[in-house]
């Protein structure tokens, strides 16, 4: 499992625009570099995130190797009702990792 | 006439001393992070943005971990936001058992093998980064106070001529460029002060946390020098007077840096 930091605020008023924070460790090796023996080291990179808010997809993003190692993603979303948001990245080698965080809306 | 004269001796003496105190007088010590772009800087503020806080997490799982036979670095130590509070401000610092000086990491490694009877982790481990990051994060804010044991006087002074001294194909020292040229352009980049108050820092060079010894490292296969063995004495040398060298500016770990 890699590490994440999220960030979500745990309440918040119907109707306010939210930011979201994203941080997750990953090597994002873009498959072009050379290792230390000289060889290519193969490719390992996250290809798609997505941010769904009760089930809903609110936010989603294709990665590509140009992106750099623990990618950072911050996206605005509008509050609507309280629920959850999970959190996805999928990737190379079948990388796969869930999380989710809880809000209130009052 | 001679009030004349009297006038131009005053001014030349005020010139004169106006030069020497050109001349004695230090720039004030400036971290890296004041040079860095607007950008970089809100990485580094920010604890969400912020990557080293990574390793921070990791750390804070290890410090709780039970290594070897019965230990966790908790079992001795306890809570560390209170009991390592200060301690990376005060370390490279003088170990009796050894009798030798010892950087942050050499201690974390010694309290593995003396206590937890564990083998030392190596340098650079995520294991080793994270542990070190965490026991760091607690002195954030906290001016860096270099250990003022009498031992370290002489390891110290070693330290300052190994900065001094020029080395490499390219026959520089550490003092010709971060004492004499910081904030002129070296390939692209701003030359800092080379403050070491940001370590473990993540360098967006690196993709990753690394030590004080990988920057050291660094700058010295980049004067096309022979780096000494990790965790040698001459290292941990050079750290003391770095340390000394930047004592007073805030612990800012995990910084982030270019």
């Amino acid at each position: 499992m890699a590490r994440t930091l999220i960030h979500v605020p745990t309440t918040a008023r119907k109707g306010e625009v939210l930011e979201v924070r994203t941080l997750i460790a990953h090597p994002m090796e873009t498959g072009y570099r050379a290792g230390a023996d000289g060889r290519t080291l193969p490719r390992d990179i996250i290809r798609r995130f997505a941010c769904r808010y009760n089930g809903e997809l609110v936010f989603s993003a294709d990665l590509y190797p140009a992106i750099s190692a623990n990618p950072y993603l911050a996206f605005s979303v509008i509050a609507d009702a309280s629920g959850s948001f999970t959190f996805t990245w999928e990737g190379d080698n079948g990388f796969a990792q869930t999380e989710s965080a809880t809000i209130t809306v009052t | 006439m001679s009030g004349r004269g009297a006038a131009l001796a005053v001014l030349a003496a005020l010139l004169a001393a106006a030069g020497t105190l050109a001349q004695t007088t230090p720039a004030p010590k400036r971290s890296g992070f004041d040079t860095m772009s607007a950008g970089v800087q809100a990485m580094q503020r920010d604890d969400q943005q912020n990557p080293g806080m990574l390793w921070v997490a990791d750390g804070e799982v290890l410090w709780k971990t039970i290594f070897g036979i019965s230990f966790s670095c908790a079992h001795c130590h306890g809570d560390a936001t209170k009991t390592m509070r200060g301690v990376a401000a005060r370390y490279p610092d003088w170990d009796k058992v050894d009798g030798r000086p010892v950087d942050l990491v050499q201690r974390i490694n010694l309290c593995r093998t003396r206590y937890q009877q564990v083998l030392p982790l190596p340098p650079e481990s995520v294991e080793m980064l994270g542990l070190e990051a965490y026991v760091a994060v607690q002195s954030r804010g906290m001016p860096l106070a270099p250990s003022t044991a009498r031992e370290l006087e002489a390891p110290r002074e070693r330290g300052r001529r190994l900065y001094e001294q020029r080395i490499g194909q390219l026959n520089l020292s550490c003092a010709l460029c971060h004492d004499k040229l910081p904030g002129h352009v070296l390939a692209g980049a701003t030359i800092p002060q080379g403050h070491v108050n940001g370590y473990p820092t993540y360098r967006l060079e690196w993709q990753g946390l690394g030590s004080l010894q990988r920057r050291i490292r660094n700058c010295l296969s980049g004067v096309r020098a022979a780096p000494p063995p990790w965790n040698s004495l001459e290292m941990v040398e050079l750290e003391l007077y770095l340390t000394q060298r930047s004592a007073g500016l805030p612990v800012e770990a995990p910084a982030v840096r270019p």
